[in-house]
């Protein structure tokens, strides 16, 4: 019990007290942002309204400038269980458009990432020839040009899941390598050469040592990997020829100045991001017990 | 036997150029300009592989440089072959572009297999064997482009994209001041040095640290780069409102990555400060802050290539009509492939120069720390 | 116990620099509460050069980071050159060498020396000065350009402690400073140790788990066991002033050794 209130104290109500500090905020900000438009809507409506009521209207607008928290929330939940799940307007429906471009990007990725990595470990003159441009490849604003790919992949008829998926295995595959380099390498010289002395091949290294010892490191760059391939899925879906996922919501919600619709599709892709990554976690740390890892919290 | 495995790249060139001979000439029947120059090509890559072998025994610095020398001659000599020949190759044209390929990584190899004492020569090494690997992207490209005819707006050759840019300084220029000298550098700025100051803040008070923590590890897990359509309605069409989406993007990783950093302190360098007597602001100065260095330039590292994306795609939501992100999407629409490849090349560069003063800033700085010395 | 506050005050000299009474620390665990210190009586006076040998878990270093105000005990008394801890501590009265040197890479040897200097704020030339002093103490001269990293283990351990010397601390806390080192540096350094002592004056509390160490360096060796954490024995060496390594051969020597063996097997007697 003692320790309960301990955490609650420690943990829960700090971060409690920012949330609702950025929701009050955002509560001033509504009425402060929108409030010279409903003056305006006011005075040529002829309407006098007290305090109390001008308010409320400020929370109220169809197109505010920065909807109130409440009409996001409304918004969110009508479009997330009052429609069916097939229709056009259901937020899950383009939650799973966005899901599946970005759980296969994330794979290819990850199995991109991983091979380059055994590669770069192994072949020197891949690590020095290889290594610069990966880093430099992050440096192209591919997530800039992702738009221009699903167009110009359209041309040749290479349409739907497939060039959103290829933008987030360019974005994913770069925290992989890096991390997956770092784990390869990560054996400390007296593991090398004791597996050495067995007279232990390439082969035989990779997968009884450097593999086992890179896990830590793998799941630490698939958590980094799998936001990046969310953003990646989303941008893909910003040009016009996306019909359907997260990404399109955003732009269609910025098209007709929806504003509320963007916030929602926003929060939305939050929430995606947020339960991806916390999937990946959970992964890690059962993969965690599975290798017989000393449980969190007591000393070795 | 070991000899032969050790120089296997330049015996299997080899090999391949005298299996070209029977695929000659370079062209097509049907090609316009027709070449002669197969012959010549395949002897000079048997020539490099014969010197090799007389020189076997004279250290990697010498082979590196034959295989070197041999491979990008025949190499250029190749790619002379193809102008006005686009898609009208022959197989012994690109069965001795493998052979010169090959000799380009076994030189590599060599490179890569010295360790010079010098640190010029190191230097100049680290930078030769990357472009090697380089230079050979863009000639498999070039020939891949050209010698299959692939269509222009699938992918232009390099060479083309090298005219435009030639051709269009003016513009990339003028799209490189909008984009980056305004909108990301003054959102980089911005965003880097709030996250900096709110981590210092949220440092010295605890409940505010335990409430922003988790919030801004969530945060930097986010397609923050959504709020774009927001910030161009407020902040409007021109750099303000790519500089705020930069400023949203950056601040949380730099947030996240300064408090980390200040904790990393080990607890005796803390008692040490402590049996001193020294106060917060000693103590910040003088231990925590050039402790949490690396883990702030990591951030910074970090946020250059989100500073540009963000700022990027931002313009797709609406710009006046100069950008970076304004050029590609309007170039797109018209077909204009070569330009958006420029525009793509010339973000690279900025983005890798952004990047490497970075990198640079950071050796500096961090000399100390093992992953720098 | 009561033999140890006798000796303590039969040899007290006017001023004790520590002087702690029935002193204990408790930490509240997820295991139960564990007892680091209980009981302990003690008085250093000026000029000791005091160590405290005993098994992991006897208490030594925490009794050290209590002088140091490092940890708080829960109960009894202490004063450290008459005043709290704390106070102490806020009167910059101890230099505190680590297990480790932790030196800061970022800086040179110079001014890793200087950093407490800056913190109590030196002038300048004070600390150039203070700094090409301290060095020779620990006959680092010639290296204050270097950075940590570019040093051996021992000269980064020779830079903590002339670090710890560098402000007029006229109390040395030393928590195993060779305990990383090899014997053969250890041994070195044991003499330096002792020269620099000799030469300086100061007051050293030095804990170890070496008992020839413990011997070799000490005026006044204090035997401490584990469970709770308690002081068994206090012996004061009857060996001379003037120590070369050979003493360690002499029977005075080993007497002096045994005593203090035979105090750390009746300490954990128990436990086979």
């Amino acid at each position: 019990m003692v320790m309960r209130s301990d955490h609650f104290r420690h943990h829960a109500l700090p971060v409690l007290t920012i949330v609702i500090a950025i929701l009050a905020a955002w509560y001033v900000g509504a009425y402060v942002l929108n409030a010279s438009f409903q003056r305006d809507l006011d005075r040529r409506g002829n309407v006098t309204s007290t305090p109390i009521e001008f308010l409320a209207k400020t929370m109220a607008q169809p197109k505010p400038i920065l909807p109130a928290p409440h009409q996001v929330a409304q918004n969110l939940f009508e479009n997330t269980f009052l429609r069916k799940v097939t229709s056009n307007r259901s937020l899950l429906y383009h939650a799973w458009v966005t899901l599946s471009s970005t759980a296969l990007g994330f794979a290819m990725g990850t199995a991109l990432g991983i091979a380059i990595a055994i590669g770069i470990v192994h072949v020197t003159t891949l690590d020095r020839s290889l290594m610069p441009w990966i880093i430099a490849s992050q440096t192209v604003p591919v997530l800039a040009i992702a738009p221009m790919v699903i167009v110009v992949l359209g041309a040749i008829n290479i349409t739907g899941l497939l060039p959103k998926a290829l933008i987030s295995t360019y974005l994913s595959f770069f925290p992989v390598t890096v991390g997956m380099v770092k784990g390869l390498r990560s054996p400390d010289r007296i593991h090398l050469d004791l597996i050495r002395t067995y007279h232990a091949g390439a082969l035989q290294t990779l997968l009884k040592l450097r593999l086992p010892a890179s896990i830590p490191f793998l799941f630490a760059s698939m958590k980094v990997a799998i936001a990046a391939s969310l953003v990646g899925a989303i941008v893909a879906e910003l040009p016009t020829g996306a019909a359907a996922g997260i990404g399109s919501k955003l732009l269609a919600g910025a098209y007709y100045s929806q504003t509320i619709d963007i916030w929602a599709a926003l929060i939305a892709g939050s929430v995606l991001a947020a339960l991806l990554v916390t999937l990946v976690g959970l992964a890690a740390r059962m993969v965690d017990r599975m290798m017989g890892a000393k449980p969190e919290g007591k000393p070795a | 036997m070991r000899r032969v495995i050790r120089n296997w790249h330049s015996l299997a060139a080899s090999l391949l150029a005298v299996a070209a001979l029977t695929h000659l000439p370079l062209t097509l029947p049907d090609a316009t300009g027709p070449s002669g120059h197969g012959m010549m090509i395949a002897a000079g890559i048997v020539v490099t592989t014969l010197l090799l072998q007389a020189f076997e025994a004279s250290g990697p610095a010498l082979r590196g440089t034959i295989l070197f020398l041999g491979a990008h001659l025949c190499a250029l000599a190749l790619i002379l072959n193809l102008a006005g020949n686009e898609g009208k190759m022959s197989a012994a044209f690109f069965i001795l572009v493998a052979a010169s390929w090959l000799l380009a990584w076994a030189s590599a190899s060599e490179f890569s297999r010295q360790e010079p004492r010098q640190k010029s020569l190191k230097a100049f090494l680290r930078l030769l064997i990357p472009a090697i690997f380089g230079a050979w992207i863009l000639i498999l490209w070039e020939v891949v482009t050209r010698g299959f005819g692939v269509p222009f707006i699938l992918l232009p050759p390099p060479s083309a994209i090298g005219i435009r840019i030639a051709g269009s300084l003016a513009i990339l220029w003028a799209d490189v001041q909008q984009t980056i000298f305004k909108a990301v550098f003054a959102g980089y700025v911005i965003g880097c040095t709030s996250g900096f100051v709110v981590a210092i803040l949220a440092d010295r008070v605890d409940f505010l640290r335990r409430g922003l923590m988790p919030i801004g590890n969530l945060m930097s897990a986010l397609p923050i780069i959504g709020v774009a359509p927001i910030m161009v309605m407020w902040f409007g069409f021109d750099w303000q409102s790519k500089a705020a989406v930069v400023t949203v993007m950056t601040f949380f990783p730099m947030l996240v990555n300064t408090v980390a950093g200040l904790s990393a302190t080990g607890t005796m360098e803390r008692d040490l400060m402590r049996t001193y007597a020294s106060d917060y602001s000693q103590t910040l100065t003088k231990l925590r802050l050039p402790a949490a260095m690396p883990f702030i330039f990591n951030a910074l590292k970090i946020n250059s290539t989100l500073a540009l994306i963000g700022a990027i795609v931002a313009e797709f939501f609406g710009t006046p009509i100069v950008g970076m992100g304004f050029r590609m999407s309007t170039e797109i629409g018209r077909m204009n492939v070569d330009m958006v490849w420029a525009e793509i090349a010339t973000a690279a560069v900025a983005g890798s120069l952004f990047y490497g003063l970075i990198a640079l800033a950071e050796r500096a700085v961090t000399f100390w720390h093992p992953s720098s010395r | 116990m009561q033999m140890s506050k006798k000796i303590s005050t039969a040899t007290a000299k006017p001023y004790s620099v520590v002087s702690a009474q029935n002193l204990g620390l408790t930490f509240d665990t997820n295991d139960g509460p564990v007892h680091a210190l209980s009981h302990v009586d003690l008085d250093i006076a000026k000029g000791d050069f005091v160590s405290f040998i005993g098994p992991s878990g006897c208490g030594k270093t925490t009794f050290l980071r209590v002088i140091a105000d490092l940890e708080q005990p829960t109960s009894g008394t202490i004063s450290v050159n008459g005043m709290t801890p704390e106070e102490a501590r806020k009167a910059r009265s101890y230099g505190y060498v680590f297990q480790a040197a932790a030196l800061y890479p970022w800086r040179t040897i110079e001014k890793n020396i200087a950093l407490p200097l800056e913190i109590m704020n030196y002038s300048t030339s004070e600390r150039q000065e203070r700094i090409a002093r301290v060095l020779d103490l620990v006959n680092l001269s010639g290296f204050g350009k270097k950075y940590p990293w570019q040093l051996s283990g021992g000269m980064q351990q020779r830079a903590s402690i002339a670090r710890a010397l560098a402000f007029d601390a006229d109390l040395l806390l030393m928590d195993e400073p060779f305990g990383a080192l090899d014997e053969i540096v250890r041994d070195h350094l044991n003499e330096q140790l002792l020269d620099l002592w000799s030469r300086t004056q100061k007051t050293i509390c030095f804990v170890t788990h070496s008992i020839p160490e413990a011997v070799y360096l000490s005026t006044k060796i204090v035997v401490m066991s584990p469970r709770p954490g308690r002081v068994t024995d206090v012996i004061h060496s009857t060996l001379p002033k003037e120590r070369p390594l050979e003493i360690r051969e002499t029977p005075e020597f080993l007497e002096i050794a045994h005593r203090v063996r035979e105090g750390l097997r009746a300490g954990h007697g128990y436990e086979e």
